[in-house]
């Protein structure tokens, strides 16, 4: 056989494998989900039929769905901007030579490589009401004890805090990655014209971390979608939901309540979410470039 | 005047470096808070004191009240057996589109990473239905086949793949190697800083992965260590705290232990597989 068609044989070949997996739990669940989402919930006496647009219906008139969603944003809001600060300055303190670095560095990193359930036991223990660290801590001080994760009002920042400790380490080594391609000359030259450090940091060294700024930012958002193991051990969503989140809510649909139509229905809209930061990404590196 | 400035450099310098520290003290807290109450008696938990007597009962009581070496095992043959499916599947894949520009190889590739941003943990509805149509439910392997095609890996490894010199191809062609032995002998040896950052990054995500274990496993000869000590921490199982924590570390331990021994790797695998 001529090597041209060779070349063919032989790509689809080494492909094959990696594709069936990954057409298999990817590409089909993809389309099955937006199909089951068109069907009702089938039950022992009344099998699923289809029925249009009836769930996104339901999801439309569903409070909880509107709060799993309002509490993803604030969740993204709460973690992300001082998660990306906090990198920042842990990027510049580890990026100069002081002493001790490789220990700072390491005690920033180390959360990122707990799996969240742990972390998630750790801290449930600060916030338990009465006996926990935190309110220990406060009736030492005289205040009186709270129930962090049992308060609406407080349970949401109570889990914010925690990711926030979890991920500003993670992000700190993209900062870290960046700042060294950055060339000393840069400082040594603002130095000499005389800028102080602060406006060396807003006018040089900002801008040319944004890439990477970007690049986590965008990271941070999936991040914010797709983790939600500490529920299962801080809240399970609780109280009144006012913790839940998205992808929590599609495994209680399905796994709870046993509707797996109306999860494939919320599935739905979070591929719509993550396929809208597809685009965005797209479109940010590509002006990533401008950069280089 | 330049010793003035080079003083207020100074001080900068004592309280950046202090602020650095403090920051540092307060990140590590929270674990040396665990490893405080897992090796001291449960009196202790919320009370420091520095004479507290040390004590492993904690860790001998949660190794009774569940089977953590049992998990530990499960773990360590998840996190080796989707490394393995994954080297071998994404090098192949990674090769592919590297060397053989084959019919619909853009479209395939653009295919390929939809994987990136729809990960199989979000599909837990429908793979879980995969699954059990396929008798795999509470299994190890069902566990790990939804990861062992990554999207992820065949990316960095066609990146690395491509910039080796073709020339090294061509040499190896010559001296009578085929397919298979020009991706042994060349590109895979080229690509091992690749490899193990790849690696390391495979192993703890999977490690610590845990909702689509929890979605599929049931019992104890597949739980892994996340879904046993979710299962253990819950608050209503009324375990008290020194023996979470002392659980806690143990699930955590063998990773913690290895990022430790090697903390340049890790990070710079983190930031290589991150930068792409």
């Amino acid at each position: 056989m001529s090597p041209n068609i060779m070349r063919h044989v032989y790509g689809w070949l080494l492909l094959t494998p990696a594709a069936i997996l990954l057409i298999a739990f990817t590409h089909y669940p993809t389309v099955a989900t937006v199909v089951d989402s068109l069907f009702s919930k089938g039950t022992a006496i009344r099998p699923s039929r289809f029925v249009g647009l009836a769930n996104y219906e339901m999801l439309i008139g569903d409070p909880i769905f509107w709060k799993v969603l309002t509490n993803n944003a604030w969740f993204a809001m709460g973690t992300i901007p001082t998660s990306i600060i906090l990198a920042i300055v842990m990027a510049l303190f580890v990026n100069r030579a002081i002493p001790g670095r490789s220990l700072v560095r390491m005690a920033y990193f180390t959360p990122t490589i707990l799996p969240m359930i742990a972390v998630a036991n750790i801290w449930l223990f600060f916030y338990t009401p009465d006996i926990g660290l935190i309110d220990q801590a406060a009736s030492w001080l005289g205040i009186g004890g709270h129930n962090w994760l049992g308060d609406p009002a407080t349970v949401l920042p109570a889990i914010i805090v925690m990711t926030i400790w979890k991920e500003a380490g993670f992000f700190m080594i993209f900062y870290l990655a960046a700042l060294q391609n950055i060339p000393p000359e840069l400082e040594e030259a603002a130095r000499l014209e005389g800028a102080t450090r602060w406006y060396y940091f807003r006018r040089v060294l900002f801008p040319l971390l944004m890439p990477t700024t970007l690049f986590v930012m965008i990271n941070a958002v999936l991040n914010s979608f797709k983790l939600v193991d500490h529920l299962f051990v801080l809240t399970k969503g609780g109280p009144d939901n006012a913790s839940n989140l998205l992808l929590y809510y599609i495994f209680e649909s399905a796994f709870s309540y046993f509707d797996a139509n109306y999860a494939a229905t919320l599935t739905v809209i979070l591929l719509g979410l993550l396929a809208v930061m597809a685009l965005m990404q797209f479109y940010v590196l590509d002006k990533r470039v401008h950069y280089r | 005047m330049k010793t003035i400035r080079s003083s207020s450099f100074y001080f900068q310098d004592v309280l950046e470096t202090g602020a650095a520290w403090f920051l540092a003290l307060l990140w590590i807290a929270p674990l040396a808070y665990a490893f405080w109450a897992a090796f001291h008696p449960s009196e202790y938990a919320v009370h420091f004191d520095i004479f507290a007597p040390l004590t492993l009962d904690n860790l001998r009581e949660a190794l009774s009240q569940a089977p953590f070496l049992r998990y530990a095992f499960n773990t360590l043959l998840l996190v080796t057996s989707i490394l393995f499916a994954q080297l071998v599947l994404c090098t192949l894949a990674a090769y592919a589109f590297a060397r053989y520009r084959f019919f619909g190889s853009d479209l395939a590739f653009a295919l390929v990473l939809v994987q990136l941003m729809i990960t199989p943990e979000i599909l837990i509805v429908e793979n879980y239905g995969t699954l059990a149509r396929f008798e795999l439910i509470d299994t190890i392997l069902g566990i790990g086949l939804p990861y062992m095609a990554s999207a992820f890996g065949i990316f960095l490894l066609r990146q690395a793949f491509k910039s080796t010199p073709k020339e090294l191809e061509e040499a190896a062609r010559l001296e009578g190697c085929g397919v298979f032995g020009v991706l042994w002998r060349v590109y895979v040896p080229l690509a091992r800083p690749t490899y193990l950052a790849y690696g390391l990054v495979s192993v703890s995500h999977h490690w610590n992965n845990f909702l689509w274990p929890l979605v599929v496993t049931n019992s104890v000869e597949t739980r892994p260590l996340t879904v046993g000590l979710g299962i253990f921490g819950a608050p209503e199982s009324g375990v008290d705290w020194s023996i979470i924590s002392a659980a806690t570390l143990m699930s955590v331990a063998p990773l913690l232990i290895a990022f430790l021994l090697f903390q340049r790797q890790f990070v710079q695998s983190f930031m290589h597989a991150g930068i792409k």
